[in-house]
Order: structure tokens, then C-alpha cells, then sequence
């Protein structure tokens, strides 16, 4: 398999991408023309602040938003060549679980509550492929196995409430690799989690990307989670991505200021005893997105351009992508 | 627009849309406020002066002619002409009185009640709260129309302030219990810890943090109640366990209709027609109320 | 589970206790003498009097006469009317025929209840949930004793579809008109409670997994919505039969239904206490018994609840 051959056929790749929302106070632009683009057996990090874009994106490859409020006005989604966003229903249902899953924030509201766990994982055989209740049932067991939840074949018939929170986010993903799909989407995986039980999710999570050529899309505010996990990793803001590349380029010399004030607002061995650097200002208002750069009112940087034009997202290296007018300024003081 | 926080914008794509603060600006000029609110504020009018409406001409009793008994509707008489020969329109009127009193004094009580002895066993909760619980198990147990009429039946002349009586002696269990569960809610916030420790007394607490942090649903509940008291009132009338005469109210009135429907189905219609509007003005109003202030509830 | 249920029984006691006390203090206290009441224009000797007085424990202190009261009513002796009948058989005789109105109009509700809730619930916010809302507003409305005697002018009198009051044509026709009242009437609130909490149900989380598994509409909100957004609707279900029983008074006397209800009024317009008593008690029995069915059903549907 040529590098070429990979770069053209890529397991996911979006277009353009635009989704806004219908509020009270008018239209939220959500998603302000997205592109991006992943191998199978890749991770990609999506990071980014709430109300940047990054939930609304996996939500839109899943076909789970609210239409409405929401609306996509426009792009293209291709899972293996298939444009998600012009199939019919039908073929939507077809795909999701089987093709693309995901992988929930909080697992305790993502299981249903009344229904046993087991239930629940095996509907996805008896829905997607057909099978018996029996076979569903040995299914789910196997699936919770492969997730490592102890004695599974006992604990099949427990109610969601009955695990501990590390032990349903298993479940959860059990649900979302039953069917093997090439596309694992992880939203805040880990957030709702303790420190060590997250470290565990994310190695299960890896484990098994890797052991099946998955793709996989982890959505996180989280730079540590973002640096142990993916491959590549695309940096959101108001919509739009602002950098993107190889995980340990952008982390290390980001090339955009916001990447760079979020890079730097992790604590790291040089700043220890110094106060911890922070982004000034909030994030834009959606409703009213501003003429150029929508980073400009945070941005020391910024300069007349800034104010008026909406910088590009080109390419400054091999493989490494920046929306930013300053961006060999920013590389520069890194 | 421009006023609105940045941050507001975002937080509206990532949940779907919520309510803007700015929706509570001037809600009583929203219609269904608008429309229920007229309705239930002209039936208190005409409860509170009703010769407003009568152009201040003879009182329902007086000026009746007995030969003229169940003359359908005319110029000279809008509604018609009663039984004994009274003017309908005067008559139905006068008997706004009755239902809107009975509604809103009840629901007052049953309000008064429920707010303290809920803010009580809420607040305190241990053997207080497990008292007041069962008391409010045992009223809850007896069927509120049924308990109303064994204390109706204990008077022969009932008048307003007797129905009143008896409906509220069982109105109040629900509010308690509904009280007493956001009041639960309440307690354990930071605001009213931090009053606890800087020395605050229970009394004080209870009056300046608890009821008005907790009350509003349950004014939303009696407002919604209002409409219930009423036709519970004219209910009971009707079947002769409510009013009796010389009370004048709707419930009378249809009682007394009932035996004429074929002769003079006017008598059946304008009373039923009034306490239809005014219950479902009251209800209307409280519902409005609840989607305003009670977002929860909806 | 058994220990539960036993609890739950002994904590009945207590309420029912205080309920009937109260609905006993307040036939005590009901004017007018039980005996003149019985003998009307012509009064007894006053020897006869007495002995009616003892007979019946008319002389004993009002704690001592609940006392026995109660005994009696946990041996099934709810006392004698003054005929000497057994109240209980008074009651178990007319318990039928409300028992029949209440359970036709409460299957009804939840008929029709459910349908609109759930329908309402669906189409948030579109015209059919608007209707829906119209509908359940106007039955809350407009009250149900004027629907009662609205529905008996038009179809029992004006088409005469059904005889317009009594039950001389037997279940189901003589109950069809004053069950669908009460139904009507009670609707509205269930239909308001399932569309509320289906609505609930339809954001919440799980149903966005339910979609992400690839699961069809029909499987959602068959499969996974509705028995969630069922779990409110079952206690409130529950409670509400038994005050079906209690509503009935009202509709018996529009439609003239000799059930309880009927039973009722007369016996307080005889001053007959024991009868009103025996009612009183065997309804907050009712309403007890349903409560613990209720919460042990709950139990069933939502997992999350242990007993």
C-alpha cells in the first residue's frame, strides 16, 4: 500500500463542510466550511474549546443532529467514497454501527436505563445482521469480553446503573465495536472519568483501533489525551479549522496562535512556578461571526488583514496546514 | 442582538436552543397571557361589581315578573327570563360571584398552607417531615370530592363561606407534598448553607432564602387550581350538595335548568356557557403561568 | 422484595387509621338525630329510644365508638345500618356498578389519554402536537359535569342513542356515555403527562445512541422511548383509578347510576353515618391497595428502582 494510493482514497474525508443553527436570536454558524481528511488505522484529534464545532462535526458524520435547529448548508461527508449526507435513511441506518460508531461522553446517559446492558449490545446483531436472541446474547458476552469487563457472561442481564462509570464507558464502546466498524468516532471519551480509570479507556480505545485498521476521530478539549492517542490532529475554532498536521508538530511548534496559547496553557515541566498562561477573551459570537479572522479579538497578533480578511488554511510544511495571516511570526517565537 | 453574550451564541449551538433571558422581557404581552389574563380579570370585575355589567339596574331578585317564567331570549332580555320570571342576564352576572370566590379564596388557602407547612417539613425534615407526610397520606387518601361532601352535609344552609370551608379543608395535602419536594431542592444550596453559617436563625432562613426561592411552582400549581376549585363548586352544587338558595350561581342556576331543558334551554345554556369561559380562562392563565415562570413543569 | 410489601403494609395502617377517624369525627358531627330521622313524624317511647340508643352504642363516648368501629371493620364487620343490613353487604352491593363505570371510564382514559399524549409527544411542536394541546386544554376547561349533562341532553335525549340516564340497558351501553365523560375529563391530565414525558424522553441521550446504532424510528420509540417515558405515567395511572371510584359521585348523580356515589348521598340524607363511614373507608382502602401495587409495578419497569 503506496503513501500515494492511501492519500487518495481516504477512509473519511469532508468538504467544505457548513452546519448552522437555528436559535432565538438567529443563525449560529456551527460549522464555517470544514475539510478534513483521514486513513484507515489513523487516529485524528479534533481539539478545540466548547462551542468550537468539534461535537457538532461527529454528530454530523453520525447523522445524529436536530434537524431542525440544525441544518447542514452545505459540503460533502465521503466514508469510503459514499457522500453521507445524500444517502437515503435507509442506507443512513445501514451504515451507522456497521460502518461509522461512536463513542459517547457520558456512558451513564448514553445506555438506555431500562433496559440490561447485554440487551443492548446485542440489539445491534439482531437490528444490523439478522441474528437470534441466543446468538445476540452470546455475541454481546464476546463483545464485553474483548472490552475486558470481568466475568462478563454473569453480568449480561446488569442494568447500566449496576457499573461503576470506567465499566459503562467499556459497554459503550462495546456497543460501538460490535459490528467492526472502519470508522470509530470517540466524543470527550474520557471526560466524565477519573484520572486513572481515563487512562485505561484510552488505552482500550487505541488497542483496538490499532488491532483493526480502524480509523478513529477523537473529539477532545484535552491536549494530553490528543498527544498520547493520535496520529494527526485538527485544531478547531468558531467553526473552522485553524491548524492542522502530525500531532507532535503541531504540539510542539504550533504554527496558530490559538494552538500555541493552547499548547502553552498546559502545564509543562518549563513553566513550573510560573503562573499559567491563558487565552484572553471568550470565543465569538456565533450569531455574529466577524469579517475576517474570527481569532482576531484574542489574538495579539492581529493586525488591519486580520480585521477584515478570513485567512485561508494553507499549507506551511509537508503535511501541515495553518489559517493564520502570522503564522511564520508565530513559528518563529515558539 | 449586539447586547447578547458572546458566549451565549456558542452555548446555543452546543445544546439546542434555549430560552433567552430576554424572553422574560414583557410576557404579559404575549397573547395566550393576553387573552387568559382579560378573561380572568374581567370574571373577578364581574365577581367584585357586578352592577358594572348590569348598568347598575335592578339586582337579580327584584324586578321579576312571574308571567313572564321561561320567555326566551329577546332584546329586553339578552339571556331570557328564568323560572321565577327574573332577568337571566342579571341573574347569570350575579353569579360570577360565587364561582370566583369559592375559586380564589380556596386556592389562597390551600396556597397559605401548602407554602408553610411544606417550607416546614421540607426544611426541618426528620419526625417534623414524617408527621406532616402522613397527615398529608391520610387527606390524600380520602377522595377529595367524596371528604367535601361529608363536610358539606354537615350544614343545611350553605353559603359561600361554607363551601369555601369545606373545600379547603382538603385542598392543601398536594401543595404540601409539592412544596415540600422543591423546598427539599432548595435546602441544600450554598447560598442557604452559608447563611446557616453565618448565624442565621431557622425563622429567618425559612422566610428570606427557602419560601421565595421555592414557591413559585407552587403558585404556578394553585393558579392551575383555580379552574378545578370552580367547577369542583358548581359540581357539587348542581348535584344539591353545594350553595343552596338564596345563594345566586352558575351551579344553581343549571340545577335548576335541568328540569326545563326541552321548555327553555336558554336557562341551560348561559350559565354553562359563563363557567366554561371562566374555568377555562383560569386554566389557560395557569398554564401561561407555568410555561413562563416553571419551565420545568412543561 | 416480601419485606417491602410487608413495610409498606404496616405503614398503611397508620393512614388508614386517620383517615377514617376524620371522616368519622365528621358523620358524629352531622346535625339532627340519627333516631327522629329513622322514625320521622311519629316519635317512640322513650323506653324504645334507649334501647335503640344501646343497641347501637349511641350512649358510649365518641373514641370508645370508633374503637369498636375499627376493630370491626379489620374483622370485616362494617357495622349495621339502622334496618339492621350489613353495611358492607349495602356497599358490595352497589360497589359493582361503580366499580364497572370507574373501570370503563378509566380503560377509556387510557385509551385515549396515551394516544393523544404520545401522538402530542411525537410531533412536538408541529400542528398536530397544537391540536392536540387545544384538545386536552378545552377538556381540562370546560368542566366535566357540564360535558356530563351536555352529552346526556344530546345523545340520550336529542338522539336517543343511549338511554339518557339509569342503567336499565346493562353494561356496556348504559355506562358508554357517562364512562366517555369521566374518560374525557381525566384524559386531558394523562395526555399532558405522557406528552411531557415522552418529550423528556425523546432529548435524552440514550435515544441519541439508540440513533447512532442504526436502529429504525419504529425501534426507537417503540424499543427504547416509550417505556421510559412510561415510568411517571404508571404511578399516576395507578392512583388515578382509585379516584375514579371517588369521582363517580358526581356523574352518578347526573346520569343516575345507582353505585356508591348514589349510596352515598342518601345515606347522608338519612343521617345514615355507618353507611358514609363503610364508604369512606372502603375507598381509602382502595386507594392504599392501589398505592402499593403501584409502587411494587414500579419496581418492574424502571430497573434503577430496587425494592
Amino acid at each position: 500500500m503506496s503513501t500515494a494510493h492511501e492519500a487518495a482514497n481516504p477512509l473519511l474525508e469532508i468538504k467544505d463542510l457548513r452546519v448552522e443553527f437555528a436559535t432565538r436570536q438567529g443563525v449560529a454558524t456551527a460549522i464555517n466550511g470544514v475539510d478534513l481528511s483521514l486513513q484507515r488505522g489513523r487516529a485524528l484529534g479534533i481539539l478545540g474549546e466548547s462551542g468550537s464545532g468539534k461535537s457538532v462535526t461527529a454528530r454530523t458524520i453520525m447523522g445524529l443532529l436536530d434537524t431542525p435547529p440544525a441544518k447542514v448548508t452545505g459540503g460533502q461527508i465521503l466514508l469510503d467514497g459514499e457522500d453521507l449526507l445524500a444517502v437515503t435513511p435507509k442506507r443512513r441506518r445501514e451504515l451507522n454501527s456497521a460502518s461509522v460508531a461512536m463513542v459517547f461522553q457520558d456512558a451513564l446517559s448514553a445506555l438506555n436505563p431500562v433496559h440490561p446492558v447485554g440487551r443492548q449490545i446485542g440489539e445491534l446483531y439482531r437490528v444490523h445482521r439478522g441474528y437470534s436472541p441466543a446468538e445476540a446474547k452470546k455475541a454481546a458476552i464476546q463483545m464485553m469480553d474483548r472490552v475486558r469487563i470481568p466475568v462478563a457472561a454473569s453480568r449480561v442481564n446488569d442494568y447500566p446503573h449496576q457499573f461503576s462509570g470506567g465499566m459503562r464507558q467499556r459497554i459503550v464502546i462495546a456497543m460501538a465495536l460490535a459490528l467492526d466498524p472502519q470508522l470509530l468516532i470517540a466524543d470527550e471519551p474520557t471526560t466524565a472519568l477519573d484520572v486513572t480509570v481515563q487512562a485505561q479507556i484510552l488505552e482500550l480505545l487505541t488497542e483496538q483501533q490499532v488491532e483493526n485498521n480502524m480509523g478513529l476521530i477523537l473529539i477532545t478539549h484535552d491536549i494530553s489525551v490528543v498527544r498520547e492517542v493520535t496520529d494527526q490532529v485538527a485544531v478547531m475554532y468558531a467553526g473552522r479549522i485553524v491548524e492542522n498536521g502530525p500531532t507532535a508538530q503541531v504540539l510542539s511548534e504550533p504554527a496558530h496562535p490559538y494552538t500555541r496559547g493552547l499548547a502553552s496553557s498546559v502545564a509543562s515541566e518549563e513553566l513550573k512556578g510560573q503562573l499559567l498562561p491563558a487565552i484572553p477573551g471568550s470565543p465569538p459570537d456565533l450569531l455574529n461571526l466577524p469579517a475576517g479572522c474570527a481569532f482576531a479579538g484574542r489574538c495579539h497578533l492581529a493586525n488591519q488583514q486580520c480585521a477584515t480578511e478570513v485567512p485561508e488554511l494553507d499549507e506551511i510544511a509537508a503535511q501541515r496546514h495553518t489559517a493564520c495571516f502570522n503564522s511564520q511570526e508565530v513559528l518563529a517565537h515558539a | 442582538m449586539s447586547t447578547v453574550n458572546p458566549a451565549d451564541g456558542a452555548q446555543a449551538v452546543d445544546r439546542s436552543p434555549q430560552k433567552s433571558r430576554g424572553a422574560h422581557r414583557r410576557w404579559w404581552l404575549k397573547p395566550r397571557f393576553a387573552i387568559s389574563g382579560s378573561i380572568v380579570l374581567l370574571m373577578i370585575l364581574m365577581a367584585a361589581f357586578p352592577q358594572l355589567f348590569t348598568g347598575f339596574g335592578p339586582g337579580p331578585t327584584e324586578s321579576c315578573d312571574i308571567l313572564k317564567s321561561n320567555q326566551p331570549p329577546s332584546a329586553a332580555h339578552l339571556f331570557g327570563i328564568d323560572i321565577q320570571g327574573c332577568d337571566y342576564y342579571t341573574n347569570v352576572i350575579y353569579g360570577a360571584r360565587a364561582s370566583i370566590l369559592v375559586g380564589i379564596v380556596v386556592s389562597a388557602i390551600a396556597f397559605g398552607i401548602a407554602a408553610l407547612v411544606g417550607a416546614v417539613a421540607g426544611y426541618f425534615g426528620g419526625w417534623v417531615d414524617a408527621v406532616i407526610s402522613r397527615v398529608c397520606d391520610m387527606a390524600f387518601g380520602l377522595p377529595f370530592i367524596l371528604a367535601a361532601i361529608v363536610v358539606l352535609q354537615l350544614f343545611s344552609e350553605r353559603n359561600v363561606w361554607t363551601v369555601i370551608f369545606a373545600l379547603s379543608l382538603f385542598a392543601w395535602p398536594g401543595g404540601v407534598r409539592f412544596m415540600r419536594s422543591s423546598v427539599l431542592e432548595v435546602r441544600n444550596r450554598e447560598y442557604v448553607q452559608a447563611s446557616r453559617l453565618l448565624g442565621a436563625s431557622n425563622g429567618r432562613i425559612i422566610a428570606k432564602h427557602i419560601v421565595p426561592n421555592a414557591i413559585t411552582p407552587l403558585l404556578v400549581l394553585q393558579t392551575l387550581g383555580v379552574g378545578g376549585m370552580i367547577s369542583a363548586e358548581a359540581g357539587l352544587t348542581f348535584i344539591g350538595i353545594g350553595l343552596t338558595p338564596p345563594s345566586v350561581s352558575w351551579g344553581l342556576q343549571l340545577a335548576a335548568a335541568r328540569d326545563y331543558i326541552d321548555a327553555a334551554p336558554h336557562l341551560l345554556l348561559f350559565p354553562a356557557v359563563f363557567l366554561t369561559i371562566t374555568v377555562l380562562g383560569f386554566v389557560l392563565f395557569g398554564e401561561a403561568m407555568r410555561d413562563e415562570f416553571d419551565p420545568k413543569g412543561k | 422484595m416480601l419485606g417491602y410489601t410487608v413495610r409498606r403494609i404496616l405503614q398503611m395502617i397508620p393512614v388508614l387509621l386517620g383517615a377514617t377517624f376524620i371522616i368519622y369525627a365528621l358523620t358524629f358531627l352531622m346535625p339532627g338525630d340519627p333516631i327522629s330521622a329513622l322514625t320521622g313524624e311519629r316519635p317512640l317511647p322513650e323506653a324504645t329510644v334507649m334501647q335503640i340508643r344501646q343497641a347501637y352504642h349511641l350512649d358510649d363516648p365518641f373514641f370508645v365508638q370508633y374503637g369498636n368501629y375499627i376493630l370491626g371493620v379489620f374483622r370485616g364487620d362494617f357495622g349495621i345500618d339502622f334496618f339492621g343490613r350489613p353495611v358492607l353487604d349495602l356497599i358490595l352491593e352497589r360497589l359493582p356498578v361503580t366499580f364497572a363505570l370507574a373501570l370503563t371510564a378509566w380503560v377509556l382514559k387510557l385509551f385515549i389519554g396515551l394516544v393523544i399524549g404520545v401522538y402530542g409527544g411525537l410531533r412536538r411542536g408541529q400542528s398536530g402536537d397544537h391540536f392536540a394541546l387545544v384538545f386536552t386544554v378545552l377538556f381540562m376547561g370546560v368542566p366535566g359535569f357540564v360535558i356530563a349533562l351536555g352529552a346526556q341532553t344530546y345523545f340520550g335525549v336529542h338522539l336517543g342513542w343511549v338511554d339518557p340516564a339509569g342503567i336499565r340497558a346493562g353494561w356496556p351501553m348504559a355506562f358508554i356515555l357517562p364512562a366517555l365523560v369521566m374518560a374525557f375529563e381525566a384524559a386531558a391530565g394523562l395526555a399532558r403527562l405522557t406528552r411531557t414525558s415522552l418529550v423528556e424522553v425523546l432529548r435524552a441521550e440514550y435515544l441519541r445512541t439508540a440513533k447512532a446504532k442504526g436502529l429504525s424510528p419504529r425501534r426507537i420509540i417503540w424499543g427504547h422511548a416509550l417505556r421510559n417515558a412510561m415510568i411517571p405515567v404508571v404511578t399516576y395511572l395507578g392512583l388515578s383509578l382509585a379516584g375514579m371510584l371517588g369521582g363517580a359521585v358526581i356523574i352518578e348523580a347526573i346520569f343516575n347510576i345507582p353505585g356508591i356515589g348514589g349510596l352515598m348521598v342518601s345515606s347522608i340524607n338519612n343521617k345514615e353515618g355507618t353507611i358514609v363511614v363503610g364508604i369512606a373507608t372502603l375507598l381509602v382502602l382502595v386507594y392504599l391497595v392501589f398505592n402499593l401495587l403501584v409502587d411494587l409495578t414500579y419496581g418492574l419497569i424502571d430497573p434503577r428502582v430496587r425494592i
